[in-house]
């Protein structure tokens, strides 16, 4: 299955990913995208791809396991 | 669907597009035409970070060689479409070449409205990778910047140009640029950030004139006064890349009209993303064309979707968003504030660095649209009781609670 990785160094908060995948991704207090899951199910994969494609500074990452 | 998509644009919209493609498991060939004979780049960075030398163009690539060859995507680089042939199904490149197409996706964005003050030199608009290239060369020597346009462009070219030690003044005919989005009141606020940095503005006066060359300009405003620069920068909006559709017989009017799929208005086979698209938004009711980063990525990937899903259109409504970092202050907007009827202030904008958020109300009491300054987790839980059609109430009580942080 899928593996998420997020850069917090490069994440700048612009949330776009809360959007398109709120069940997998938010933003804490310090304005920094937090992973709500490591590891998402094959079928998720296009919609999370979605949401990495929308961060501003290309924090987010999905990988083959 | 499995024929030819191509893609005529390569900016963020058209190179989104052609990447949703692939993720909604088209099968036919993807054709991404460009313009400019670079790789695909992302434009944000040009008045920030690329800008300020910072960062160099491998960091701004949007899609690499290797990256489009591994989704299967072509590109057809250095060459502006010249005509869009709907009948015989092809896009007509400049050099004289065709591309047959089953769909076409139209992506060409917008372009800087020129400056209307001829001079030689030394007098710059911001749009492309070659814009802010010849504008950071200038910006390498000494002398005063003047940024004509107080908007998000403006704004954040006067911040890049006052960390690299210039001295800068804004000209803007609006007392409050940043007004037209948020109100007078609040835009009255953000606009005091300029003077914050050490930055001179002259707000509610036009430009007259510009005269002289690179290093030795002056700026005459309509009140008489005159500014010396060095460099001027010009951001006074962007004018949609519509011209080689000209003689296509599409509807074309402040953009390509499409209906709420995003389909050119009478074809089912050409789409728009973008800044260039002005689709009808079902939930606004109305026609809208919007110029921001996030709003070309959502409609790529809405357009990927009702492309690929003929039986299963979805319409296109997303929730208007925008981001601008100058100085020190990250501004987040959502939705629509300068449709509210009323605002509520939360945080504290003396603090240093300030943090503060606004939520505005509709007619209804309920939430039209909020601002965040260095306050992404407020901005998000706006954005997410936007969609959903929350109350201001509902929205002002969360991002209240957010001002005391979650104990880990």
């Amino acid at each position: 299955m899928p593996r998420l990785t997020a850069d917090v160094e490069l994440c700048q908060g612009y949330g776009n990913c809360t959007t398109t995948a709120s069940d997998v991704y938010d933003v804490d207090d310090d304005g920094k995208v937090v992973l709500l899951r490591q590891i998402i199910d094959d079928a998720d994969r296009s919609r999370v791809e979605e949401a990495t494609r929308s961060c501003p500074v290309n924090a987010l990452r999905v990988l083959d396991r | 669907m499995t024929g030819t998509v191509a893609v005529v644009g390569s900016s963020v919209a058209g190179v989104r597009t052609a990447q949703a493609l692939r993720t909604e498991e088209h099968g036919g060939p993807v054709v991404l035409i460009g313009a400019e004979a670079g790789l695909p780049y992302d434009k944000p960075p040009l008045s920030k970070q690329f800008l300020a030398g910072t960062w160099g163009a491998d960091r701004i690539t949007l899609l690499t060689e290797a990256a489009a060859r591994a989704a299967g995507i072509e590109l057809r680089l250095g060459v502006p479409a010249q005509h869009l042939d709907v009948a015989g199904r092809e896009v007509l490149l400049a050099d004289g070449h065709r591309v047959s197409y089953d769909h076409v996706v139209i992506a060409t964005g917008s372009a800087a409205r020129p400056s209307p003050w001829p001079v030689a030199s030394g007098v710059h608009v911001l749009r492309t990778l070659d814009d802010s290239r010849a504008l950071r060369a200038d910006l390498e020597r000494p002398g005063p910047v003047v940024v004509v346009g107080g908007g998000f462009i403006g704004a954040e070219v006067a911040a890049t140009a006052r960390a690299s030690g210039h001295a800068v003044t804004v000209v803007d005919p609006l007392p409050a640029p940043i007004g037209r989005l948020l109100g007078p009141e609040i835009g009255e606020l953000m606009g005091q950030v300029h003077q914050r940095h050490g930055v001179d503005t002259r707000l509610g006066v036009g430009v007259q004139d510009i005269t002289g060359e690179a290093g030795n300009l002056m700026v005459t405003l309509t009140d008489g006064r005159q500014v010396e620069a060095a460099t001027v920068v010009v951001g006074i909006g962007a004018i949609p890349t519509t011209g080689w559709l000209a003689e296509s017989g599409l509807l074309v009017d402040n953009g390509v009209v499409c209906d709420e799929y995003c389909r050119a208005v009478e074809r089912d086979d050409v789409w728009a993303v973008g800044d260039v698209a002005r689709w009808d938004h079902p939930r606004l009711g109305e026609a809208v064309r919007v110029e921001h980063w996030t709003n070309a990525v959502e409609q790529a990937a809405c357009v990927a979707f009702n492309l690929t899903h003929s039986g299963q259109l979805r319409g296109y409504a997303p929730t208007e968003y925008v981001w601008s970092d100058q100085y020190d202050w990250k501004i987040q907007i959502v939705g629509q504030p300068r449709a509210a009827v009323k605002h509520r202030f939360i945080g504290e904008p003396g603090a240093e660095p300030p943090r503060f958020a606004v939520v505005y109300s509709d007619g209804d009491s309920r939430l039209a649209g909020a601002l965040a300054v260095n306050w992404p987790k407020a901005l998000v839980a706006c954005r997410r009781l936007l969609a959903v059609g929350a109350s201001s109430d509902e929205a002002a009580k969360l991002v209240e609670t957010l001002l005391v942080p979650t104990v880990a």
